[in-house]
């Protein structure tokens, strides 16, 4: 349980600011027995600051302000509400990744823009599915970045896990037809596949994407039997221009979001869990291997809408 | 880049034109309009604030000119307060120290940090003649001081020789020796990524700045990030003295908010922004353009540079000699779809023209790409010299020949032919109209004629370009006449503020 409270401190610790943010503009006005226009544009501006986008903001906003009448809340009433409203849209999207894939291997193939965090993220997936004694393997698409491959390399080492390569600047699909080869025929459970980042906007690299898809199909019709976009916390509204595209592209199948140990509120997943539906499985908190959280609706709905551990 | 954000306020600015006054209410509805654009683009709260005030105020009761609209008058107003939350003029690295000058490049994981790193060297190099030696502090991330070695070999910048298990200062200690006694000019120290609430990492920072005393300290903050910017910027600007931010991934389609915020809530210039994944992909943060891009306007600055830096001088020359003639021929078409090709095909021009958000939609909705300049060449490589220099002579025989030999269909070849045809009476049109002048410097006269704000002038070049520089299918095309939907007598008004 020390364990548990250990990065709930994180994500809690990360995100004080906005919650700071938010319960002190609530508590300079919940003194009063009604709320006023100009109050309800404080809380809703509140939920700007924390990314949930000026429509989500909104829609709590009108919550809020149906539910005030009579009953002079109180800051803490406020925050239930905000928590509450969050928790609602989150939790049916809260989805653990499951192995379950047979014929092996159940391929997962990780995507994202650049920077987001996919190689560490595969690292720490594979250490989780390591944890439920399943046989994992990688591979090591990103052939464009100097020393992804080798980055990729050395969480192989570290986790004692084998790994597919091909040359720098080669060609991707090839890495990964080898990799799905290779995975079953050692009966491999898990191949977590490694892609260069890339912005959604870029027509030749989403086409590369699609042709990595293509070739997985190829292999085994089932494949990528997941397809995960990375998404970074500090990310602002762009994160949907993201889930859009590389969902139409890739047929995106579950998000994971990174940096939530920062102050970055993340809180465009509201938005995201509103707009796409598309499940959660997991959070990043941390630079440890294993950081990445299941996603819990109600933890990040707390800690977004300033309440306590 | 900010492409969404102009959409935003051109709907607003439509519905207010055509109003015979600039009243209060209609400012208003406009700023709140305004507001959510700038929130949706990410720009920070407190910034949108100060923003939506200022611009409201200034905005109310303004003085309506005779030739604009109110809403022309409104979209001056937004134009230059953003020119103003930006930062008026462009800042460029302070190096001007005894030698090593050094530069510390921070920020948050994932930021661009790295390839930042590689891409000022290669420009300090290849612009400055520069001597740059690049060193990694990261020693956090697995590979990463592999990754700038590989990028040191790619771009021919040295790098400090990698020794394991050396911490961050020490490594700055002997990368700052080695710049010393091997006389670089430069010394870039690339440090580990790091999140602002990260105590232990901010403190080696810390160290690191302090022991190495950097002349630039640039802070690389990522172009979509949300709210939390303005956090990652006082924070880390709470640690050390940061003297510029380089913004990266400026060529995705995030609305680019943090760079409206950055620059308010900092004070500090934004000295860079990051453009593409190749290392040459780096340009200097140009305020005034990027507000004029916010408004619509297009990047018609930064497509003139792209151009002059790209077209060759010869060919520019020898078109525009044709051109004010009044002639255009099959070669010169050609020409052009390979200028466009190498300016980074259809897609980037697009995105910097004014009015083409609309066209580059069309186009991508039809299945229009980069092959479609591919596919002209091809067919115009299956013409004979006769037939390029006398697009005339091309009867139904010729155009047969021509499909099959360039692999395409008689109507491709007759769809060339009549952009062919269009492109030549837009020529003429515009030398009647005297607007060669601009055309002229748009292809190859320099930025002379087009910097300093000269709007007009630009504006003027734009109405040339797009008959001039686009494929099939654009002339139809909504959103594509009068130079972005802003009339040129706004676009005159623009250029002449103080």
């Amino acid at each position: 349980m020390s364990e548990n409270a250990g990065w709930k401190d994180r994500l809690f610790g990360g995100l004080k600011k906005t919650s700071g943010k938010l319960t002190e503009n609530i508590a300079g006005l919940v003194t009063k027995a009604k709320l006023e226009a100009r109050d309800l544009d404080e809380i809703e501006d509140a939920l700007i600051a924390s990314d949930l986008g000026p429509a989500m903001a909104a829609q709590i906003r009108d919550k809020i302000a149906a539910g005030r009448f009579d009953k002079g809340i109180d800051a803490e009433g406020i925050r239930q509400i905000v928590e509450d409203e969050v928790a609602a849209v989150l939790a049916p999207v809260a989805s653990p990744l499951e192995i379950d894939a047979f014929p092996r291997p159940q391929v997962i193939l990780v995507i994202g823009v650049n920077g987001s965090g996919k190689t560490t993220t595969i690292a720490k997936l594979a250490h989780l599915f390591l944890e439920q004694d399943y046989g994992v393997m990688l591979a090591a698409g990103d052939t464009f970045r100097a020393a992804a491959i080798g980055q990729l390399k050395v969480w192989a080492e570290r986790l004692g896990v084998p790994i597919v390569t091909g040359p720098e600047g080669g060609d991707a699909a090839g890495v990964v037809f080898d990799a799905v080869k290779k995975a079953t025929a050692e009966g491999i459970d898990v191949l977590i596949v490694d892609t260069a980042g890339r912005l959604q906007n870029k027509r030749e690299l989403m086409d590369e994407l699609a042709k990595i898809r293509r070739v997985l199909g190829r292999l085994n019709p089932a494949a990528p039997h997941n397809v995960v976009l990375v998404l970074d916390a500090t990310t602002g509204q762009n994160a949907l221009s993201q889930i859009e595209t590389f969902k139409e592209v890739a047929d995106v199948t579950g998000l994971v979001m990174t940096k939530l140990d920062g102050s970055a509120r993340g809180g465009i997943l509201v938005a995201a869990a509103k707009q796409f539906g598309l499940p959660i499985h997991a959070i990043g908190v941390g630079e440890t291997i294993d950081d990445l959280r299941p996603f819990n609706a109600q933890d990040v709905a707390r800690a977004i809408s300033g309440g306590s551990l | 880049m900010f492409d969404k954000l102009s959409d935003r306020l051109g709907g607003v600015f439509d519905r207010l034109r055509g109003r015979g006054a600039l009243n209060e209410a209609d400012v208003r509805e406009a700023m709140r309009e305004v507001r959510v654009a700038l929130l949706e683009a990410d720009v920070a709260l407190p910034v949108v604030r100060d923003f939506v005030e200022k611009v409201t105020e200034q905005a109310v009761g303004a003085q309506v000119l005779k030739s604009v609209t109110p809403g022309q008058q409104v979209v001056k107003i937004v134009n230059d307060a953003l020119v103003e939350m930006l930062g008026a003029e462009q800042s460029d690295l302070d190096l001007a120290v005894a030698p090593p000058a050094i530069i510390m490049m921070v920020g948050l994981q994932g930021s661009g940090k790295t390839t930042t790193t590689a891409k000022i060297a290669k420009m300090l190099k290849a612009k400055q003649g520069k001597k740059v030696l690049m060193a990694s502090l990261d020693v956090n991330r697995p590979a990463a001081q592999e990754q700038l070695a590989t990028l040191g070999t790619q771009t021919e910048i040295a790098t400090l020789p990698i020794m394991q298990g050396q911490q961050p200062v020490d490594i700055a200690k002997r990368a700052m020796q080695a710049a010393k006694l091997q006389g670089f000019d430069v010394l870039i120290l690339d440090t580990a990524g790091r999140l602002h609430v990260d105590q232990q990492l901010m403190d080696e920072m810390h160290a690191v700045a302090k022991v190495s005393v950097p002349q630039e300290i640039l802070l690389v903050v990522d172009s979509l990030t949300g709210q939390d910017a303005v956090n990652v910027a006082k924070s880390f600007g709470e640690r050390v003295n940061v003297t510029g931010i380089v913004l990266t991934r400026m060529d995705g389609d995030a609305r680019g908010g943090a760079a409206l915020s950055m620059r308010a809530i900092t004070g500090k210039p934004i000295k860079f922004a990051g453009v593409g994944e190749k290392l040459d992909a780096i340009e200097a943060f140009n305020p005034s353009r990027v507000a004029g891009r916010i408004l619509g306007m297009g990047d018609v600055v930064g497509l003139v540079e792209r151009a002059t830096e790209m077209v060759e001088k010869e060919d520019a020359d020898k078109l525009a000699a044709k051109m004010a003639k009044g002639q255009f021929d099959m070669e010169d078409l050609r020409m052009q779809f390979r200028q466009m090709s190498k300016m980074g095909g259809l897609g980037a021009l697009a995105g910097m023209i004014p009015g083409m958000k609309k066209a580059k939609q069309a186009m991508d909705a039809g299945g229009m790409n980069d092959k479609l300049l591919v596919h002209m060449d091809a067919i115009i490589g299956s013409m004979t010299p006769k037939e390029r220099a006398k697009p005339e002579l091309l009867n139904a025989k010729r155009k047969i020949r021509i499909a099959k030999g360039s692999g395409m269909t008689v109507q491709d070849v007759n769809k060339l032919i009549k952009m062919h045809q269009e492109m030549a009476s837009a020529m003429k049109r515009i030398r009647k109209m005297g607007g060669l002048k601009g055309l002229a410097a748009m292809f190859g006269g320099g930025k002379g004629g087009m910097g300093g704000g000269d709007l007009g002038g630009a504006m003027e070049g734009m109405h040339g370009l797009p008959p001039g520089a686009l494929p099939p299918g654009f002339g139809g095309l909504p959103g594509m006449g009068g130079g972005g939907g802003m009339p040129p007598d706004l676009a005159r008004l623009l250029s002449k503020k103080k």
